[in-house]
């Protein structure tokens, strides 16, 4: 009942909502200064979802009569807050594109082969550890129009409902030592590096399954108590 | 020891795979009595329809209570009372919420509220999502008693209101522009 805090702390390596190099962002930022909300119980709570998972969805890789082509792989974490606490019973939901770079949506036009066998989604709640692991495969990268020869950097997105509205999040986890990192916008929209690495899983030997599937870890930190109260 | 936060990316243009859920925008269910819809248009600054963005409510319910993870203030009496709900944007950049018009929250669980809905607004282009709130046109008296409204430039206000219509409120969401819609820092 009392391990919410009463407010959350407003740190972050977030990036800015106006970055040129994203042309997405120009008609899309807001302009005026954001007012200051203090933390009210509206922005301390955050709902129930356990009804909403059923067995499986962690598994992107079963959903179909076959199994998809591109590398099988494991990939698993926690949810903790910035004070390492775990964060159970948070629902943790990913989508992604297939090995070929390919999403599953009708805007999606770069002529790469869907794969009948994938479509590209799942979910599960966080354990009692705060833990999550979903069964995929790897996604490959994809171009974008943003700018000439523009590719995304292979990645997963993220998103996390936390146990408070002040902890959305969503985020993309990429994959160690990709080459398109220093050419990616949305990659190095955040402004230190410290944080950008935090997006960026770790392949563990640990996990990796023989013969059958690659791990990679990618624990997620939202925010956690405010150090200091005010206001 | 404190540990960095994860940054935030963008939702990007193909979030509509992992997101919506088939009862997504109902943050109760259609049945309940007394159940409102909120619907809308996201527009960008050069007032176009932003027909990839998504929508996601977080609220109390008629009694000022949450259906809240930990209880806090609650919890929820009303059957099957969800209090979040997300609507994907659709083409013309509308989205539709079904909910019931929250209570005020009263002093004992916090700062004396007017009724009040959080929206979070993520959309392609948003490398984090926007934060704003809808208040109620028709609760002028709580409305002008409301802390946070009074933080907000009077002549701003205006764009936090949902305003009544045959079923329920519309509210217009601007993210830049003329009239460009109160964000919050959360
Ligand atoms: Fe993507």
């Amino acid at each position: 009942m009392d391990d919410t805090p009463l407010r959350y702390s407003r740190e972050s390596g977030d990036p800015p909502l106006d970055w040129p190099p994203y042309k997405s962002t120009s008609l899309r930022h807001p302009k005026q200064p954001l007012v200051y909300l203090p933390h009210t119980i509206t922005e301390i709570t955050g709902p129930r979802l356990g009804g909403i998972i059923s067995e499986g969805d962690n598994d992107l890789t079963n959903r179909h009569a076959g199994e998809p082509i591109g590398e099988r792989i494991i990939v698993f974490g926690r949810v903790l807050d910035a004070e390492g606490k775990p964060l159970r019973e948070t629902l943790v939901e990913i989508w992604q594109a297939n090995a070929a770079g390919r999403y599953r949506h009708r805007s999606d036009r770069w002529p790469a082969p869907l794969d009948p066998n994938f479509s590209g989604a799942g979910r599960c709640m966080t354990d009692a550890h705060g833990g999550y692991r979903f069964v995929t495969i790897k996604p490959g990268p994809y171009p974008w129009g943003n700018h000439h020869n523009a590719w995304r950097p292979a990645h997963i997105h993220f998103s996390l409902l936390g146990r408070a509205f002040a902890q959305r999040l969503v985020t993309q986890m990429y994959f160690p030592g990709d080459p398109l990192f220093s050419y990616d916008p949305i990659f190095n929209s955040v402004p230190e590096q410290a944080a950008r690495e935090r997006m960026i899983a770790r392949f563990s030997i640990e996990s990796t399954q023989p013969h059958w599937a690659a791990a990679y870890e990618f624990d997620i930190v939202l925010r956690g108590p405010a150090a200091t109260p005010f206001e | 020891m404190r540990f960095t936060t994860t940054p935030s990316q963008t939702v990007g243009p193909f979030f509509e795979i992992g997101l919506p859920w088939g009862t997504g925008p109902f943050a109760v269910p259609e049945a309940t009595p007394g159940a409102i819809t909120i619907w809308g248009t996201v527009y960008d600054g050069a007032g176009e329809p932003v027909p990839d963005g998504l929508i996601e409510i977080w609220q109390a319910d008629p009694a000022g209570r949450f259906a809240d993870l930990h209880d806090h203030g609650g919890p929820s009496m009303l059957g099957g009372f969800r209090g979040l709900a997300r609507c994907a944007t659709r083409d013309d950049g509308s989205y539709r919420i079904v909910t019931v018009k929250p209570g005020r929250i009263d002093a004992a669980t916090g700062a004396a509220q007017a009724p009040h809905i959080d929206v979070s607004v993520l959309a392609r282009g948003l490398l984090r999502h926007c934060v704003t709130r809808i208040y109620f046109a028709d609760e002028e008296e709580a409305n002008a008693a409301d802390p946070l409204l009074a933080r907000v430039p009077a002549e701003r206000r205006a764009t936090l209101l949902a305003r009544p219509i045959d079923d329920g409120y519309r509210f217009d969401i601007r993210l830049q522009g003329p009239e460009e819609t109160v964000f919050f820092d959360v």
